[in-house]
């Protein structure tokens, strides 16, 4: 007959998670204690605890897979790569548009000095015309304020996807070790035209005119 | 009554690309002496060191808010007085209540044309 005990060193374990400050459990923890509630289930079984064994299997096997599965999703890569690449190119948009916006209103201040030595309907026009230059100005204050709120919501992708990582630290590291990237493609080699598409550059990446002038130089 | 278009007016905005639109705005209104602030608490050093007729303000800045800024305004026996208007992209109606309640002279919302700008200032001020 299966003893109703609970293993104390079971017992211990489960009481130590319930009192995790932090209110997070590794899922590797879980997998653990439930290979242990499986090894305690010794000796002669009811058919209620063979089901319970069958049902404590399945779930072991399942965390096993989600396991699997969720590091090979690569939430690391998430984090220190495409995230932070997300928020620089959100920054930069925000800094064209500025830049932009500021070098139209620049001009709008050019036409308003040659306006300001016309008088009757051209200077009127001329009036209406910067007038509503101004005001279409005010979609860089909007577009930003909107990107900001973007770059929020990323921020908080990260803390999930950081909370992610502490819970499958482990696991990740053993995908990233079974699956290592393939080494990158030799200099040399000829860029297909796919990976000739890289959009525009943020500018501590991107080359300047000289930069270029001088590359293209190189080949005479 | 006539605005004095000699009057002191602060525009609040962290952002210089929309403090650059409304002091070209208010400009080509006829508003000679403009002066700025990049959040609230900025503002309240200025408000308290000059005249001012008028407070130009968003809402969403740091440290100090729009919102706050009003209520330190509202709550300042030498500021009080002076009329404030919100321009802010935030248009919940909560906001509009909570400014509103905070004594706002008048809200507009972004974006906006002269044309409302002008609008809300000859309601607050008087006609230009």
């Amino acid at each position: 007959m299966a003893s109703n005990a609970v293993d104390p060193e079971l017992a211990e374990r489960l009481h130590q998670i319930g009192r995790d400050p932090d209110g997070q459990v590794k899922i590797s923890e879980i997998g653990e204690v439930v290979d242990a509630i499986l090894g305690s289930l010794q000796g002669d079984l009811t058919a209620v605890d063979v089901k319970l064994y069958e049902e404590l299997e399945g779930l072991s096997r399942f965390i096993e897979e989600a396991k699997t599965d969720i590091a090979s999703l690569r939430p690391d890569e998430v984090k220190d790569e495409f995230l932070p690449k997300a928020t620089d190119e959100l920054d930069a948009i925000v800094e064209a548009t500025a830049e932009a916006t500021n070098a139209i209103m620049d001009a709008v201040g050019d036409v308003e000095d040659v306006m300001a030595k016309l008088k009757g309907k051209n200077a009127d026009k001329l009036m209406d015309a910067t007038t509503k230059i101004y005001e279409a100005c005010g979609f860089q204050d909007i577009t930003g304020q909107r990107i900001t709120k973007v770059v929020g919501a990323l921020q908080h992708i990260e803390e999930k996807v950081d909370a992610l990582l502490t819970a499958f630290g482990d696991e990740i590291a053993k995908y990233k070790a079974a699956n290592p990237q393939p080494d990158s493609e030799p200099v040399e080699e000829t860029p297909s035209d796919e990976e000739l598409l890289h959009g525009p550059q943020l500018k501590q990446e991107a080359m300047s005119q000289d930069d270029i002038d001088a590359l293209l130089a190189s080949f005479d | 009554m006539a605005v004095d278009l000699n009057m002191n007016v602060l525009i609040v905005d962290d952002y210089q690309t929309m403090l650059r639109i409304l002091r070209n705005l208010l400009r080509q209104l006829n508003f000679k002496n403009i002066d700025e602030a990049s959040d609230g608490s900025e503002a309240l050093k200025k408000l308290r060191a000059k005249n001012f007729g008028l407070v130009i303000s968003d809402w969403n800045m740091e440290p100090m808010t729009g919102i706050q800024l009003l209520r330190e305004v509202r709550g300042d026996e030498k500021l009080k007085h002076i009329p404030f208007v919100m321009i802010t992209a935030e248009s919940k109606s909560e906001n509009v209540i909570a400014a509103k309640e905070a004594g706002v002279s008048n809200y507009i919302v972004k974006p906006f044309n002269a044309e409302t700008l002008k609008g809300k200032l000859t309601s607050v001020l008087g006609d230009f």
